[in-house]
């Protein structure tokens, strides 16, 4: 069974992808180019096999249900260019030093 | 100085700088020029998407005043190394090969740079890959194709094109990569230097920006056996960060190295051999085959029965993965912000709109293949058929096989733009995708030239079983060194 165009245009909304009528074009062939290939998947006699959903079979392995700290949290500090007191460490405003000579063709 | 430094062997490098010989410092300026001379002319390799040649140089000043000072030296320090550029890194932009992530800064690094940097090497840069890791050629990266060091008309293999490219090349000794269907092996294969994919878990995946998440593995590249596995065991081990990383010791690269093959039983999958494979390929394997026998090994035909479906089941669940992992780059969460745009919609379709042709389909394909109608049709049957490739593997080394022995690749290095058949970009791993879905070891070492190009052989392991096959690799290249590759061609005057 061919993809339509009007399958691709489902798709493309579904995958958030702007498509144009070309690009739409396109993909009806290529698309229906690779699935006759995958549909070759039917003659594997797979019906009794377990579904793999990860390399080494099983579960997927999972962190314990427990709370806690998130070993992948990031606190600002951790993340910022520069940081001192419990604040980011910013470029001083120019209008806070009114006397401060400015750049070159900045107005006040 | 008649030999660039950066061609010695791995220890001799890194005992010369304990000892003085050289300076980290005349390692990076050899490495400086080696870059230039490759980079130069109307056929620059393109090996990089960024490097940091400066930041290079401070880092070799450090190395030699910690030596001057006393300090001791990790295992790597001072040794020039790349990272494929889907590995965060906080110094270096990380684009994944694509507009989408143009000048995106990771505010963390992947666990494998940082026990690289923490092993004392010199991330010299992020290489060149296909967007997102989705391709076998690196043409589908948005800064440019890289180029073969073995003959610039012709790919780099992919989609950790810039990092075989730059070992092959003598650029650096040492480079990083990532293997989800063989883009570790093949590329390998194409530039004559040794890849190896680990067992899915050795490695710790946070950090490596995901395609295909069951799938992907961090890979190493170096120009013999022992560096590239050298490079593995600087890297593997278990990470609190990353679930998926096995609580399992770490094998040192070099044990049992240098031990014969007698006791040691390969099997040989008439599978991979098909009628109509490159008669170069099939020869110089053949003639592989012969010298592990030489070796001592025994040498046992074996089946697995399923290779054929390997292909089309990685198709879908590649893409049926990536489909979902890609969904992240929408403009809000990560990926270029679109200035201007009227409303969220827009910003998700212009950020988007910013995917090369080969991302946008494996997407869209991934989306046909996980939605409602088609999910049963394909997707499980692809997760079922996965299951029997992985069989296939257990039953052989369930029968006393050590490693399985296969080509890398059916053809060396094909040229740039030559494969232009959406599912032709699949058949170029045909040989590494099998057990990359059964989540096995697996290493990719040169074997020799056809017409001037170099065919990699394969060698698969039991899960962690790397030292196994390590062990059987090192003992194939020593015996193949007294005919060993050539350099590759010096780059042409620019």
């Amino acid at each position: 069974m061919a993809v339509t165009p009007e399958e691709v245009r489902r798709l493309a909304a579904l995958a958030r992808l702007p498509l144009d009528d070309a690009g739409v074009a396109a993909m009806v062939g290529e698309l229906g180019s690779i699935l006759e290939h995958v549909r070759t998947l039917a003659r594997a006699d797979g019906a009794d096999a377990a579904l793999a959903a990860t390399p080494h079979g099983g579960a997927p392995p999972l962190r314990p249900d427990t709370f806690g700290a998130d070993l992948l949290h990031r606190t600002p500090d951790m993340l910022a260019p520069a940081w001192r007191d419990g604040h980011f460490v910013v470029p001083r405003l120019p209008e806070l030093d009114p006397g401060a000579p400015r750049p070159e063709g900045e107005t006040p | 100085m008649s030999v660039p430094l950066a061609t010695l062997p791995l220890p001799e490098l890194a005992e010369g700088i304990r000892e003085r010989r050289f300076t980290p410092t005349a390692l990076v300026e050899d490495v400086a020029e080696a870059l230039a001379a490759v980079e130069a002319g109307p056929e620059p390799l393109n090996l990089f998407v960024s490097f940091d040649l400066e930041r290079a140089f401070a880092r070799a000043l450090e190395v030699e005043a910690d030596l001057s000072a006393g300090k001791p030296l990790p295992p790597l320090a001072g040794i020039p190394a790349a990272v494929k550029d889907n590995l965060c890194t906080v110094d270096f932009p990380t684009t994944c090969g694509s507009r989408v992530l143009a000048g995106y800064t990771s505010p963390y690094e992947a666990t494998a740079v940082l026990r690289l940097r923490e092993a004392g090497a010199i991330v010299l840069g992020k290489t060149n890959l296909d967007e997102f890791a989705m391709g076998s050629s690196t043409e589908h990266s948005a800064y440019g194709p890289t180029r073969n060091p073995w003959d610039r008309s012709r790919v780099a293999g992919g989609s950790s094109g810039g990092s075989a490219a730059a070992v092959a090349a003598g650029v650096v000794p040492l480079a990083l990569g990532s293997d989800t269907g063989g883009s570790v092996r093949q590329p390998a294969a194409f530039c004559g230097v040794v890849g190896i994919r680990p067992t899915w878990g050795r490695v710790s995946r946070y950090g490596l920006v995901a395609f295909a998440s069951s799938l992907d593995q961090v890979g190493t590249f170096g120009r013999t056996v022992y560096e590239s596995a050298y490079l593995l065991q600087t890297v593997a081990g278990r990470d609190p960060l990353d679930a998926t990383s096995a609580d399992l010791p770490v094998p040192n690269a070099a044990v049992n190295l240098g031990e014969g093959l007698e006791g040691t039983t390969i099997g040989v999958p008439g599978e991979y051999f098909p009628d109509g494979m490159d008669p170069r390929v099939r020869t110089l394997c053949r003639a592989a085959i012969r010298r592990l026998e030489e070796l001592g090994a025994e040498v046992r035909e074996v089946s697995l029965p399923h290779t054929a479906y390997a292909v089309p089941a990685y198709a879908v669940l590649a893409v049926a993965e990536a489909s979902s992992n890609l969904a992240r780059f929408d403009g809000v969460r990560f990926g270029a912000p679109a200035p201007g745009a009227g409303s969220v919609a827009e910003v998700w379709e212009r950020t988007r709109a910013l995917f090369g042709a080969e991302a946008k389909r494996r997407i869209l394909l991934g989306t046909y293949v996980l939605s409602a109608g088609h999910r049963d049709e394909h997707h499980a049957r692809a997760a079922r058929v996965r299951a029997l490739v992985a069989l296939d593997f257990r039953w052989v080394f369930d029968s006393g096989v050590d490693a399985v022995f296969t080509p890398t690749t059916p053809t060396p290095a094909f040229r740039l733009g030559e494969v232009t058949d959406p599912y032709e970009v699949y058949r170029s791993d045909a040989f590494t995708v099998g057990p990359a879905l059964a989540g096995l070891p697996a290493l990719s070492l040169p074997l020799g030239l056809a017409d001037g190009l170099p065919v990699g052989g394969q060698l698969v392991g039991r899960a962690w079983g790397e030292p196994e096959i390590v062990r059987v690799a090192h003992a194939l290249e020593a015996s193949l060194a007294a005919a060993p590759l050539a350099a590759p061609p010096a780059p042409a005057a620019g």
